[in-house]
């Protein structure tokens, strides 16, 4: 029994190092350098590729935030996205083009309607959060399409992006990467920080068993609010990002087939790990541009691909890497 | 223990609960005095995890009253009658999985200590939460078994893991939903003398089906019949109540 205790005292500090430090210095290391990689093969798609990755990124890593660790599965996720792009579009069109406004505004905006909606969506459980977080993400679609003044279906384009405290200092596509970049690294440190937190403790118990949670005391609805909102705020950061990135905002931002697209990422990546949501992002966004280079269609090849992942690797892309980091257990 | 004048940790007044056309809980009336062991003892099917679940506030009984030092709590959900000092166990095990044995006590000890809206530091890595928590294995023998994963304990562990959360909340009142249930003789031995130990440093409600357990362990026990309380007793007295017998005892003292 006592021999039990030493292996299994052993064997936990390996994985979390590598879980938590090695895998995802690795994945930042890899996306510091896209921008030398384009500059080698001149290629400045990749740079844009790269950008798109992140800001898709910042958007799962919250979505895991709740998948993973509170077991909320949002189809509503793109609206929080559409609402931070809004409000980059909206507040330049009336002139007020510094992210000092427009990313707290965004980031704001987004946490409010996550706020307001939480609390009739958390009384739901299963299939209807599911179904209720549709609708809501639906809602703020068919408002975006019938605002009028700002476009409405065919969305408004951004006369250029935001200055940042009056200097235009993501002016060029290169400034923008490394600040997409850090935006990505402040989430995913805040969300690994989260997670692990008191507060995050809390979630995951929930997760795993709600009954025993509330009766030791918690009153889980209330956290698992909390996370909903800073997982809508951090979503809405994403919508910033796209729309300094596209310059364009537009309803299709947050089409529900967009919300569909984050769940396949967190889960294409790897439920439950923050950085299986940025591997799951890139997977998913590099295959649509590889795959649709080939195939029209592309999503009839990348469609069974999900398939297997699901179905042969629990974990994930990053399950897959993981059984090869230890293939001895 | 029970000399009638102190007032009563718990006071069930009434307390009936159906599903459906079946009474599972009927005009239940009963006093918990301080600091006893109180067992509730019958047949499968007599309602005593009903019961159980209704004291810790997971099923709303349909009439009646349960008072709890002193103030109403008929209609107060799970988790504030837990920071009231209401802390029970499950008949079937309801540990975290995925979590360490120390985990699973030390989040019980940090819904004790409030301010679990800290977003920011290692839990883990929290003596304030880790020493209490590593106190309480102590005391249920579990604190060798402190950094294993819950799900790879034994099925007596996970028993005396139960019970490490319920006592880290530190109850005034605690509710025992079979801790033998499924566990070997040796394993139950330990289970009774740890559950004596704690005797008189907190009040405990016993539902048991071992009555060798109950009868060396019970102040008084109540005697539970398709949902209705038929005889409060003494040990010697319930042992020697006839309708008891006939009811219940018969069979399972053989």
């Amino acid at each position: 029994m006592s021999g039990a205790t030493i292996t299994a005292s052993q064997t936990v500090p390996a994985p979390r190092l590598a879980r938590e430090i090695i895998r995802p210095a690795l994945i930042f290391i890899a996306l510091a350098l896209v921008p030398l990689l384009a500059k080698l093969l001149s290629a400045q798609y990749l740079l844009d590729l790269g950008s798109r990755v992140m800001i898709f990124a910042v958007a799962a890593v919250a979505l895991d935030l709740i998948v993973g660790y509170c077991g909320l599965v949002s189809l509503g996720h793109a609206g929080f996205i559409g609402l931070g792009a809004y409000a980059v579009g909206i507040l330049s069109a009336e002139g007020f083009g510094d992210a000092l406004i427009s990313l707290p505004v965004a980031v704001g905006a987004s946490m409010l309607f996550a706020l307001a909606t939480g609390l009739i969506c958390l009384r739901t459980r299963g299939v209807y959060f599911i179904m209720i977080t549709l609708a809501f993400g639906q809602m703020i679609y068919f408002i975006a399409t019938s605002l009028a003044l700002y476009g409405g279906d065919n969305g408004l384009t951004i006369a250029s992006r935001n200055t940042i405290v009056g200097l235009p200092l993501i002016k060029t596509d290169l400034a923008l990467y490394y600040m997409i970049f850090l935006f990505l690294l402040g989430t995913y440190l805040f969300c690994r920080a989260l997670v692990s937190s008191r507060f995050g403790r809390v979630l995951r118990g929930g997760k795993v068993n709600a009954i025993r949670i509330s009766t030791i005391g918690f009153d889980i609805k209330r956290y698992q609010l909390v996370a909903y909102v800073i997982s809508g705020g951090l979503a809405g950061l994403s919508g910033f990002l796209l729309a300094n990135s596209t310059e364009f905002v537009s309803p299709a931002y947050m089409s529900w087939q967009r919300s569909g697209e984050l769940i396949v990422m967190v889960i294409f990546g790897g439920v439950g790990t923050l950085d299986g949501a940025i591997i799951g992002s890139a997977a998913y966004l590099l295959s649509e541009a590889w795959l649709s280079g080939l195939i029209e269609n592309w999503k009839v090849v990348f469609g069974p691909i999900l398939v297997m992942v699901v179905l042969f690797a629990r974990g994930g892309l990053i399950g897959i890497s993981a059984k090869l980091w230890r293939p001895q257990s | 223990m029970s000399n009638g004048l102190a007032e009563p940790v718990l006071r069930l007044e009434g307390l009936s609960k159906n599903f459906g056309s079946l009474v599972v809980t009927d005009n239940v009336t009963l006093d918990i005095v301080p600091s006893e062991l109180h067992a509730i003892i019958g047949p499968n099917g007599a309602g005593k995890t009903t019961l159980i679940n209704q004291l810790s506030g997971l099923i709303t009984p349909d009439a009646g009253r349960i008072i709890f030092a002193g103030a109403d709590v008929t209609h107060l959900p799970p988790n504030l009658r837990a920071l009231r000092g209401l802390s029970r166990s499950f008949q079937i095990t309801s540990i975290l999985s995925g979590f360490s044995v120390l985990e699973n006590v030390a989040l019980a000890v940090q819904a004790r200590m409030g301010s679990s809206f800290r977003f920011f530091g290692r839990a883990a890595k929290e003596k304030a939460l880790n020493d209490p928590a590593m106190d309480v294995l102590e005391r249920t023998g579990m604190a060798h078994r402190a950094h294993a994963d819950a799900n790879a304990l034994s099925h007596g562990e996970k028993r005396a893991l139960e019970l490490a959360i319920a006592l880290a909340m530190q109850p005034k009142l605690l509710l025992l939903d079979e801790p033998m249930a499924g566990i070997g003789p040796e394993e139950t031995d330990k289970q009774v003398e740890l559950l004596r130990a704690l005797k008189g440093q907190m009040t405990m409600i016993l539902v048991e089906h071992d009555m060798t357990a109950v009868f060396a362990l019970a102040d008084r026990i109540s005697v539970l019949v398709r949902g209705s309380i038929v005889k409060t007793g003494l040990p010697v007295e319930v042992r020697a109540d006839p309708q008891v017998v006939t009811a219940y005892l018969g069979e399972e003292m053989e």
